[in-house]
């Protein structure tokens, strides 16, 4: 296995994060609503993981450090692994695990069907994440995974239909996915840097 | 011949207490209570006293706040079989846009709201408008201690003790004139020391305004309150002078009010403005019509445990239904939501 340490550092901080808030949870740090807090900030972890392993791709290509690429994988399924949690947490703190109003909000609540559609996305992406899956899947394993594209957008739809009163921090969030994508465009791609051949300042 | 059985529930006679023992423990309790007021005459306002609730963050009241004090009515109006929400958590858990837009934001960022001096407008449809300082504003009424459950549009709900007066007993007192059928409040604005006034991507139109109309404002229910807990307002619970309306959701109990206006045409609010599918003018706590982005069926009742979430029912007028209904009477609420 290529680069065990940042594998594993990676992994570390993965797991870190929700045992800390647990923690803050259990000796009341979170106030008064911890469920409510603890839903958010998965959800909100999930979105960073997302725009971290879409970082990836660009950062390999600037840098040429192959060990990008190596850990992208994993970040994709700790979006995976914060958005389930995510869900639980929605199911057990805010609709106290009535099934019969889950149908309800399914059907009524754009921002709900929208989350939805962005967990069904990732979970096909997390199934077929496998060695196994890519071989079966050739040149279509690739098309299938641009898919990640269409969760991004739903995730920040989602997003901003929570928002009430202020948008700076979802500008922040759509800004650099923006970018993200931007920076994937064939024509902007091209014209990016690659600072390894030059062992000049990078970017 | 008779055989009684007893159940180990019942009490047996024995143990109830005799009515003048009883009858001089209440007595005792007053004698308590009274010391208690007696402490809180002006000279040490506060100040290392016991306070009637538990973590009570002693603040520094103003003058007029601690003067009017020993006279309050305490326990004025209460709520049956329900727990006051601890101090913390209504004073940390806030929405206060001005403050910003989290939740922790308010009691972090209101320490730069100057509360002295402070005036309030009433102008509009009135025979005496004018400006009035606040103490001068407070002077004529009494405090009454009135514990109230609040129940926000976001689905989670407290029990909190405020201190007021009752908004009929000012509206009164400045007549309005028979063209007078809305009251309009409006918050302070002041972006230097509210950061959230200089969010360039707040959504807000400030100053924040809110309404009522007249035969609501002069509900004996909804007061203008100064204080909670047995202290003066927190500045991030809308210090020094807000509206508390308990059987609206909370967004319509205005904070650090600068205006009150008797007008004539139902005022514009801030919420309606901002998403008028999703914010209305009369804002009743209703179970029966849902927020387009949630239902409102239910409530989480804070604090709410990680592993006990304390989910409840919602009650139909936040459970002032008896007292507020035929306010209502032949208005279609699911239209006037």
């Amino acid at each position: 296995m290529r680069y065990p340490w940042f594998r594993l550092g990676i992994f570390m901080a993965g797991c870190l994060f929700p045992a800390w808030w647990l923690y803050e949870a259990s000796v009341n740090l979170l106030g008064p609503d911890p469920g409510k807090v603890l839903m958010d900030r998965l959800g909100l972890g999930a979105l960073v993981f997302l725009l971290i392993s879409l970082c990836m791709t660009p950062l390999q290509r600037l840098t040429g450090w192959p060990g990008w690429i190596v850990v992208r994988r994993q970040l994709g399924l700790w979006v995976f692994a914060y958005i389930v949690l995510h869900v639980l947490a929605y199911l057990f703190f805010i609709l106290g695990l009535d099934w019969g109003q889950l149908t309800v909000e399914l059907r009524k609540r754009p921002y709900i069907i929208v989350g939805a559609l962005g967990l069904l996305g990732l979970l096909v992406l997390a199934v077929t994440s496998n060695r196994y899956s890519q071989r079966r899947l050739g040149a279509r394993w690739k098309k299938l995974h641009r898919l990640v594209y269409a969760v991004l957008g739903l995730g920040l739809l989602h997003f901003l239909w929570i928002v009430r009163s202020d948008l700076r921090e979802w500008a922040v969030y759509a800004f650099i996915g923006l970018l993200l994508i931007v920076l994937r465009i064939p024509a902007v791609a091209r014209s990016l840097p690659r600072v390894h051949r030059r062992q000049g300042r990078s970017a | 011949m008779l055989i009684k059985l007893s159940r180990s529930s019942e009490c047996k006679a024995s143990e109830i207490t005799p009515e003048g023992l009883y009858l001089s423990r209440r007595a005792l309790m007053g004698g308590s209570l009274a010391g208690l007021a007696l402490g809180t005459l002006p000279g040490n306002v506060l100040a290392g006293e016991p306070s009637r609730y538990p973590d009570v963050q002693a603040g520094k009241a103003p003058a007029w706040f601690a003067e009017k004090l020993p006279d309050t009515r305490w326990q004025a109006v209460t709520v049956q079989n329900e727990a006051v929400t601890p101090f913390k958590d209504a004073t940390h858990y806030n929405n206060f846009y001005e403050f910003g837009p989290d939740k922790g934001d308010p009691a972090a960022n209101a320490d730069s709201l100057k509360t002295e001096p402070w005036s309030v407008v009433i102008d509009g449809e009135v025979g005496k408008p004018g400006r009035y300082a606040l103490e001068d504003f407070v002077k004529p009424y009494q405090l009454e201690e009135r514990v109230y459950r609040l129940r926000c549009v976001e689905a989670w709900s407290m029990v909190i003790p405020w201190l007021g007066f009752p908004l009929a007993h000012v509206l009164k007192q400045v007549e309005p004139t028979s063209k007078a059928r809305y009251v309009r409040f409006e918050t302070l604005e002041d972006p230097k020391s509210m950061p959230g006034q200089r969010s360039g991507f707040a959504l807000i139109d400030w100053p924040y305004e809110e309404g009522l109309r007249l035969d609501e404002a002069m509900h004996p229910l909804a007061i203008l309150a100064v204080g909670m807990y047995g202290r003066e307002l927190p500045n991030q619970n809308g210090a020094p002078l807000r509206l508390v309306v308990p059987w609206k959701y909370g967004f319509k109990s205005i904070k650090s009010i600068v205006r009150i206006s008797l007008v004539a045409e139902q005022p514009k609010t801030t919420w309606q403005g901002l998403a008028p599918d999703e914010y209305g003018f009369y804002a009743n706590v209703n179970p029966t019509v849902d927020h387009p982005r949630w239902s409102q069926a239910r409530e989480r009742r804070l604090p709410s445990g990680l592993f006990s979430p304390n989910v409840r029912e919602t009650q139909m007028f936040n459970g002032y239904a008896d007292e507020v209904a035929s306010l209502y009477d032949g208005l279609d609420l699911r239209k006037n939501y």
